[in-house]
Formats: structure tokens, sequence, C-alpha cells
């Protein structure tokens, strides 16, 4: 039974760190910048696994971080140069992304780390993984990375919440009355990058945007609050996340694929139901006046 | 001493020159109309001073120093169509935004920095909207509650950008009563302005541009037939009773 507990908390903490960060960026109008975060820190990974030749934790988050802010850097530049922005992303994330998977054909059969891998993950080997010392296991590293980075990122956010918020919303004026927004924007980005390669291991690239970008669009159709929102989030990562546990389960599928699935079931649940933009009740509205 | 003095600016667009020799100091306490044909540079021209755009050659000084070290002082009012209004917050918040640089870092709004940005709201005659989410407010009422942020910052020189566009009879007031307040508080206000006939009921001073300045002094001096149809072209139709109305000629 533990091994499923674990199996949760992983899951739940996926859903919770990736679930408030990325609502930030559905807020922003910036989820495809997620999609290339997710698939660049894998050269962030590769490359922490050169200069450390090992697959630990902390060279692998620094890595990540180095390689998402650059990658947010090169589409900012590209853009300022006068490439359109989503064809800017699309060629920073290819390229680099690119580079990631030529090198890892290097790492060979040292270590565990293929593109299957990076691109997928595996929840379900997550609790054999364990953090040792001196021989006691204080349980999953996966759980340990990611209740890291979730502690940092709320904390991010409960330090910068004004900054964030006011740049968000009018970045023009904020940047008249001080707001340092360079800065907001490169440390969303680091965590970002962070709580991506902290759920790599658990969802792998392609499915942590899903875990990024569903529950802030989910939770974007529930509430008129920003506080509120980012509570939502979470709680839609939780709910995906155990739900999801519950549908691989029963049917014996991918876990982290029932869990990306289950979001985008909440999604759709929200886009018919929500009480304030849902489409039952637009309909509702509308047959009253007509 | 100049509340606000731009000095040779010059701004390209795709290597198109939008605006070129833009110089003109406003003294302190003025009410300044920035008008202008379409196309002319007036958004483009308070942006850069705005240090919003990248210009090309310039410099801003406010109260005589440079704007970077100024910046406290400055009060902005964006055209409304510039954010997303279906950002999820309510027009409290937003006007508490206006004291972000009151507030300092890491701390949170007070009960005091609430009471004055429950004050501004009322100022402009939207009390009973604090809470109200901001998407379910009309045009003007956005418009307003950008005002009362301004309002709230409590800045020395304001910056508006074509506040009267689209608004409401309430909202035009709220406006006018606002600049006539900060006229006489000794504060200092330019506005981009479409609308020539009500030049000189708003402004005491005019700005009349056209990718450069044409003239810039005191209205009664500035806004004549002569000038406007140096800046306007043979867009000017006619001139009454100090009173021009554009029409475009064919």
């Amino acid at each position: 039974m533990t091994y499923a507990l674990w199996i949760i908390i992983t899951g739940c903490l996926v859903g919770v760190t990736c679930g408030v960060t990325g609502s930030l960026l559905v807020l922003r109008k910036m989820s495809m910048i997620a999609d290339a975060i997710s698939h660049t820190v894998l050269l962030g990974i590769v490359g922490a696994f050169f200069v450390s030749q090992s697959l630990n934790g902390i060279p692998m988050l620094i890595g990540a971080g180095i390689v998402g802010i650059l990658t947010a850097f090169f589409v900012e530049s590209l853009h300022a140069s006068g490439v359109q922005s989503d064809a800017a992303i699309g060629v920073v994330f290819t390229s680099l992304f690119a580079l990631g998977v030529v090198l890892i054909s290097f790492i060979g059969d040292q270590v565990h780390l293929d593109t299957k891998h990076a691109l997928m993950g595996e929840i379900a080997f997550v609790p054999w993984d364990t953090l040792q010392v001196n021989g006691v296991s204080y349980g999953p590293i996966a759980v340990w990375m990611l209740g890291s980075v979730l502690i940092l990122n709320i904390l991010l956010i409960w330090l910068f919440y004004k900054e964030i918020k006011i740049s968000t919303f009018d970045p023009q004026y904020a940047k008249i009355i001080g707001v340092p927004i360079v800065f907001v924007h490169y440390l969303l980005m680091t965590m970002v990058s962070l709580s991506t390669v902290a759920s790599f291991d658990s969802v792998g690239a392609i499915l942590v945007v899903a875990m990024l970008i569903v529950p802030g669009a989910t939770a974007y159709l529930l509430t008129d609050r920003f506080f509120t929102l980012l509570l939502i989030s979470a709680l839609i990562g939780i709910l995906s996340a155990i739900s999801g546990y519950g549908i691989a389960y029963v049917w014996n599928v991918s876990i982290a694929g029932a869990m990306a699935s289950a979001a985008g079931v909440f999604f759709l649940l929200a886009i018919f139901l929500s009480p304030k933009h849902g489409y039952i009740i637009r309909k509702v509205r509308n047959s009253r006046y007509s | 001493m100049h509340a606000l003095s731009v000095n040779n600016l010059a701004v390209t667009y795709d290597k198109q020159p939008v605006l070129e020799n833009v110089s003109f100091a406003v003294p302190e306490g003025s009410l300044t109309g920035i008008i202008g044909p379409n196309g002319a540079g007036k958004s483009t021209l308070i942006k850069s001073i705005l240090h919003l755009l990248p210009t090309l050659s310039g410099n801003v000084t406010v109260f005589d120093e440079p704007y970077k070290q100024q910046k406290k002082l400055i009060g902005y009012v964006p055209q409304r169509s510039e954010v997303d209004w279906d950002f999820p917050t309510d027009a409290l918040d937003v006007v508490l935004m206006g004291r972000y640089s009151h507030i300092g870092w890491f701390k949170r709004a007070n009960r005091k920095e609430i009471e004055w940005a429950k004050t501004c709201l009322d100022k402009v005659g939207m009390a009973d909207y604090a809470n109200r989410q901001i998407s379910q407010l009309s045009g003007g009422q956005q418009q307003r509650v950008f005002l009362a942020r301004a309002l709230a910052q409590d800045a020395k020189v304001y910056f508006m950008d074509e506040p009267f566009s689209g608004v409401d009879a309430a909202t035009e007031k709220a406006i006018i009563k606002l600049m006539k307040e900060w006229k006489q508080e000794g504060k200092t206000v330019l506005v981009v302005h479409h609308d020539l006939q009500t030049v000189e009921d708003y402004f005491d001073h005019v700005l009349l541009l056209n990718k450069t300045p044409i003239e810039y002094g005191e209205t009664q001096k500035v806004f004549t037939l002569d000038n406007l149809e140096r800046a306007y072209g043979g867009k000017i139709a006619f001139l009454q009773r100090g009173t021009a109305v554009t029409q475009e000629v064919k």
C-alpha cells in the first residue's frame, strides 16, 4: 500500500507545483512557453549529467533552471529582433531539445536516461528511487525534489505577490510605477523550469505541459479572483492526480497518461458547468432573454 | 523649473521616423492637451517619454532630474484597451496597484492603504463598485477605475492617453473634475486628446504635434487656425468663434 501511496503523493505534488506555477503562465497568455521549457530542460538535465556525472537532484535543478532561463531569453531576443513570438518559441525549443536528444545518445547505457523516459516519464518507478542516508531510506527522491520546489515556488509567489499580479494585469503600467517586470518574468521562467524538471521523472516532458496549463485554464473558468484562481489550480492538480491514479489502477493504463487525461476531463466539465462562463449557464441565460 | 522637459526626442518604427526633433518644456501646474492628426505620434510621444518604447535619441527630465530618478513622481492613465479586463480581480484591487511604490517590497496593503484606495474610487463616483469584478464594469467605469488608480498614486506629473474616447457623460465629468483638482494642487497633467472642440475648455496649454512639434505654449496663443492648418494640413474645414471642427477635405 505504501507503494501506491508514494505514487499518489508524487502525483499530487506534481499537480500542485505545476498547477499553481502554470496558472500564472495562463494568466500571462504564455502557455506555449511552458511547452518550450518542458522540452528544453532535457538539455539542462543532460548538461548537468555531463558536468556532475550523476542524475543527482541538485545539479539537475540548476541545469534545468539555466536552460529554462536561456530558453525564455532566446525567445525574447528573437521576438525583439522581429521574429513572430510563436515562431520564436518553435525555433528555440526544437533546436535546444534536438541538442539535448543528440547529447543524450552519448550517455549511452551508463544510466537510466533515454529519450522515451524523458518524454513520457514513469511514475511507477518513483517509489523505488529513494533517498538513502547512512543506509536509512527517507522516501522517494522525486517527493523530496517536488516538495522543495513546491515550497520554493510558494515562497516566491508569496514574496512577490504584488509584483506578479501587477505585471501580469498591466505590464506597461507596472514598468512605469517601478515594478521590476523583467525580474518577475525570469523569476517565473525559473519557477516553471524547476517545476518541470522536478516533475520530469514522474510524468515526462509532454504530460508535464498538461499539468502546467490545464489546471490554470480550468480555474480561469471558475473564478474571478486572483488568489482563488491559484487555490483552484492547486486543487485541480491534486484531483487530477488522485482520480488519474484511480483510473490507471482500475483499467491498468499509464498512470501519468491517466492523470493528464483526468485534468482534461475537469477542464471539459468546467467548460460546460462553470457557474459564470459555462456553456450551460449561457444557454440558460440566452433562453431566458429570447 | 519645468515639471517635464523633452529634449531632441526621436523615435523610429521599422526604420520609418515616427517622431523627430521633439523638444518642449512643460511648466509646473499646467494642463496640456496633446493634439494632432491621426498618425501624428501622440500616443507614441507619451509612451516614449514614459520609456515604454525605445527611442533613437533624446532625453527626458522631470523637475530637472533624469526621468529614471523621478519615476515615483509619474502617474499614468493608459488607454482602456491596453489591458485584458478578463483578468481575475476587482476594482478596488486595481486601484490598490497605484499604491505599489508606497507599500514597499514584500508587504501587503494595510487598512490605511485600502481606505485611501476606497476614497479614490469614491472621488470618481465608483464607491459602490469596489468589489465588482472588472470585466463586469462598463467602458466608462473601467476608465474611472484607471483614473482612481492614477489618483491613488499621488503623483506629481500625470499622463493620460485619450481618456475621453468612448466614455459616457458621467465619466467625462469625472475626468474634468479630476484634472481641475490636480491643477489646483499644482500637479502637471498631459493629455492626448482628439476632440478639437473641447481643447479651449479643458487645457491651458497645447502641444500641436505632427511627427514633430508644430507649436507648444498657452492655449490662446497656440490654438489658432493658422497653427491648426499647419498641424492638420488640409483637414481643417473651418474654425468659428474659436471652435475648430475637423473634416476630411476631399
